[in-house]
Parts: C-alpha cells; sequence; structure tokens
C-alpha cells in the first residue's frame, strides 16, 4: 500500500558526518544545521519515531502539525512534505522516503494518556513524552512542557476515514525503512524513540532507530 | 438542578474572545447567521502548563472529527470540556487556524489605519494577543479546534474542506469539567472557500449546569471517557 511514495535517497551511509543508534524509550536532542541532511533509520521495522523540529535560532517558532497538513492539502507526510513553522516557515522538506507514509495526528503518548487510553493502572509505565521532557532538561536552554507541541510520528500509521474515525493500525514500515530530510534553516532536532507496549503502533516491541546526519552538499 | 442562564454576549466576527470557564457552568455557541467558523482553544486556568491536547482527545476517541459526546482531553489525561449539546455533528479539529499571510492571501491586505475594525482580523494573531493577557505567549498555543467547520478526509489522506456545514441557528454546548480559560476566535476557516473575508458572529451564553452524573452521555462514550472523568475527579478531591 502507498508504494507510489517510495523514494530511496542516493546518500551512502560511509559518507556521513555524524552516526548514532538511538535505543527504544531514548531521547535524542540534536541540533542540524541549514542545508544538512538528516536520516532517520527504522533498523528493526516498526518503531514509531516521535519528533518535533524547533527553528534553531528562535524555540518558540516550531513544527506546526495543523499549518503542515493543511498547506499540502493532505494528513501523511512523503517526500515533498516541507515541515512547517508555527511562523509558517519552512523547518525541513522531506527529500527520501522508503517507508511511504507518516503520521502527524497521533501525539506522542504520555503516561497520563497511557492511563485514558488503557488502564488508570498503566500511569507507572514509560512513555514519549517523559523522554521528551528528559531530553528538553538535558538540553537545558529553558525548553519545558509547554515546548511540547504536536510532533511527528516518522514510520507510524494512523489512518483517517472519510467518515472521520481515527484508529491505530500496525505499521506500513519494515526493517532498515528509512525518512530522510534536508534542513531549510538551522533547526533543533527532538526525537523520543518511542517506549509504548500498549498498541501496535512499535509492533508491541520496540527496537533501536538510527540517525544519520550528512554535510552540506555531499553526495 | 435546572440550568440557568448567567450572561450572554454576541461575539463579532473576526473577533477574540477569553473566559475563565468555571466548573459546573457551560458555553453555549450560537451560529446566529450560518457558516460561522470559531476557532478554539483550551488551558487548566489553574495551571496554563495543562492545556488542551488534541492528539490525545483523537486518540481517546477514536476520530477525527467532534461532535455531541465527545470531550476535549487536556495533555494531563483529565476532560477539560464536554460536548454536551450540539446540533451540527462535525467540527473540524484537523486544520488548525488562520493567520496573518493566509488571510492577506486568500483576501488582500487591510490595515487599521484604513479599514479600521472592518480589517481582516486573522486567529493565531488573535490567540496570541489574548494569551498575552494571561502573561503566555507563543510557546502556550498548541493545536486548536474550529467548531462550526467540517474538513474530511479521503483515503489517500487528502484534505477537503465542505461548506455550508452549519446551519443559522446551530449551537454547541461545551460543560467546563474543570476551571477552563477558554480562548475563542471567530475568523474565518483557513480553508474556507467563501471568496470574501466572511467572518460571522455567534452568541455566547453561560449557564449554570449540574454536574455530570454517572450515566453522563459524554462520561460514557467509551472507556476512555470514563478514566478520564475518574482523573478529573481526583484532581478535585
Amino acid at each position: 500500500m502507498h508504494t507510489t511514495n517510495l523514494k530511496p535517497s542516493p546518500l551512502q551511509p560511509e559518507a556521513a558526518l555524524h552516526s548514532f543508534i538511538v535505543e527504544a524509550g531514548d531521547p535524542f536532542v540534536f541540533e542540524i544545521k541549514k542545508d544538512q541532511v538528516v536520516r532517520i533509520v527504522d533498523l528493526e521495522g516498526n518503531q514509531a519515531v516521535d519528533t518535533i523540529f524547533y527553528n534553531g535560532q528562535d524555540y518558540a517558532d516550531r513544527y506546526s502539525a495543523q499549518d503542515t497538513i493543511r498547506e499540502q492539502g493532505n494528513i501523511y507526510l512523503t517526500t515533498g512534505t516541507r515541515l512547517l513553522s508555527t511562523n509558517g516557515r519552512t523547518l525541513l522538506t522531506i527529500v527520501a522516503d522508503t517507508c511511504g507514509r507518516h503520521d502527524t495526528l497521533g501525539g506522542a503518548c504520555a503516561t497520563e494518556s497511557n492511563q485514558v487510553r488503557y488502564d488508570i493502572s498503566k500511569g507507572y509505565m514509560h512513555a514519549c513524552r517523559n523522554s521528551f521532557l528528559k531530553g528538553l532538561q538535558l538540553w537545558n536552554h529553558g525548553m519545558d512542557k509547554r515546548d511540547i507541541t504536536s510532533n511527528i510520528n516518522f514510520f507510524m500509521n494512523v489512518p483517517v476515514t472519510p467518515e472521520g474515525k481515527l484508529t491505530f493500525e500496525d505499521g506500513v514500515s519494515d526493517a532498515g525503512k528509512y525518512v530522510e530530510l534536508r534542513a531549510e534553516m538551522d533547526v533543533l532536532m527532538v526525537i523520543s524513540n518511542c517506549p509504548q507496549l500498549n498498541n501496535p503502533c512499535n509492533g508491541y516491541n520496540p527496537t533501536p532507530i538510527q540517525i544519520l546526519v550528512w554535510e552540506v552538499n555531499v553526495q | 438542578m435546572e440550568s440557568s442562564l448567567l450572561c450572554s454576549e454576541v461575539l463579532p466576527g473576526g473577533a477574540t474572545w477569553s473566559h475563565v470557564l468555571k466548573r459546573g457552568t457551560s458555553l453555549r455557541i450560537t451560529d446566529i447567521e450560518g457558516n460561522a467558523n470559531v476557532a478554539a482553544y483550551f488551558l487548566n486556568f489553574e495551571n496554563p502548563s495543562e492545556r488542551f491536547n488534541l492528539p490525545d482527545t483523537l486518540k481517546a476517541q477514536h476520530t477525527a472529527r467532534l461532535r455531541a459526546g465527545h470531550v476535549l482531553f487536556s495533555d494531563m489525561g483529565r476532560v477539560l470540556c464536554s460536548i454536551t449539546e450540539d446540533t451540527v455533528g462535525w467540527h473540524d479539529p484537523i486544520a488548525g487556524i488562520s493567520n496573518a499571510a493566509l488571510i492577506e492571501k486568500k483576501y488582500g491586505k487591510t490595515t487599521y489605519q484604513q479599514s479600521r475594525n472592518g480589517w481582516y482580523q486573522n486567529a493565531r494573531d488573535g490567540f496570541l494577543v489574548e494569551l498575552g493577557k494571561y502573561g503566555m505567549g507563543p510557546r502556550d498555543l498548541h493545536a486548536t479546534v474550529n467548531f462550526f467547520s467540517k474538513v474530511v478526509v479521503d483515503d489517500s489522506g487528502a484534505m477537503q474542506y465542505v461548506g455550508n456545514n452549519s446551519p443559522k441557528g446551530s449551537y454547541i454546548e461545551l460543560r467546563a469539567e474543570m476551571n477552563v480559560l477558554v480562548l475563542l476566535n471567530t475568523s474565518p476557516h483557513p480553508l474556507s472557500d467563501d471568496p470574501t473575508y466572511s467572518a460571522k458572529p455567534v452568541e455566547l451564553s453561560i449557564s449554570r449546569v449540574p454536574a455530570p452524573m454517572r450515566d453522563d452521555r459524554c462520561r460514557t462514550l467509551c472507556p476512555e471517557n470514563t478514566r478520564g472523568f475518574v482523573l478529573t475527579e481526583l484532581y478535585f478531591l
């Protein structure tokens, strides 16, 4: 399904400037400079990667899910999608995608939303918004919960039906699939590699991802 | 206990409104002329870092539309407001709000100097100014909803604005389950297909209402909502 959106990248991992492995349940915060290209690799398959981008010069100007989907007229993110900020700037553009589509309506899991969605007793299970808070606290630039806005869920499948139903389905991703973005300005990337165990967003088995960053104009 | 009307006013088109809607009261928004759009945002007045969370609201209720029976969840798993009454059946939670650049591109540039209070206002600037009155700013404005407007999504993910969604006299009623800072803006929907800037007025009425019973339709819509009400009750212990 949705194979028409598949677009591989010519970039070679050996030529990357940076390579990181992020384990499930960990935050990852990193600055991406203008014209650098970042690739997120779903190493083992069906792993949701919760991600928020910020204008590197002004963190109050950040990714806006609603502006991004409205301006492209489609709720799914894939190659060609411009990730818009709240101030209407293009933060990054998706330049390659071997998965096909990514969610931005489903948001990030939280201990509190786990209580609502699954059981009051689930409040002590690890969740993305705890990872986001930890990542922002470690980044130590004055960011807090107010900065945890609607995020992207790379590799996650949250279909909406014409009748307005929203469901969580098995991922459309698989081992080795990736999405690649070019920074159109300096941005801060904040990731929670999702620890969710209560729904199929990670195939009930959260796994590591790889982050690769290529320098300006390196092919 | 019967509902009792406490106050009522007309919010003109293109305007912004805010009020701390107390637990135990409700806000009815009436589309006076038809095809109004009311952008809305909600925060816990006692601790505004707790605010409306759109993804949690949609996920918990398995919906990409809002209608009677649905509730608006905060990021803390609590119910800010319940939609107790609704004559429309589809309110848009996904398309977001207008901004200055969008309004100028669609309808042309206006200035206050030339147009006075007839200038083309936009929801983002309206909300940011209103949040400023409570000591907040851009970091505090997260995803919003649009009452009275409809946007459908097809199987490919394409979004389509559906006009004429709200007949004259339509209304939606929000019951506050916490003390909620409610922000409203009556600028046109960002995907409105009206070629002119047609911001419509709405009537706002606040009433005292009975506390929800165990069999309340919003509380019992789904197990997720019941748990949301339980978490909200725990907060007020």
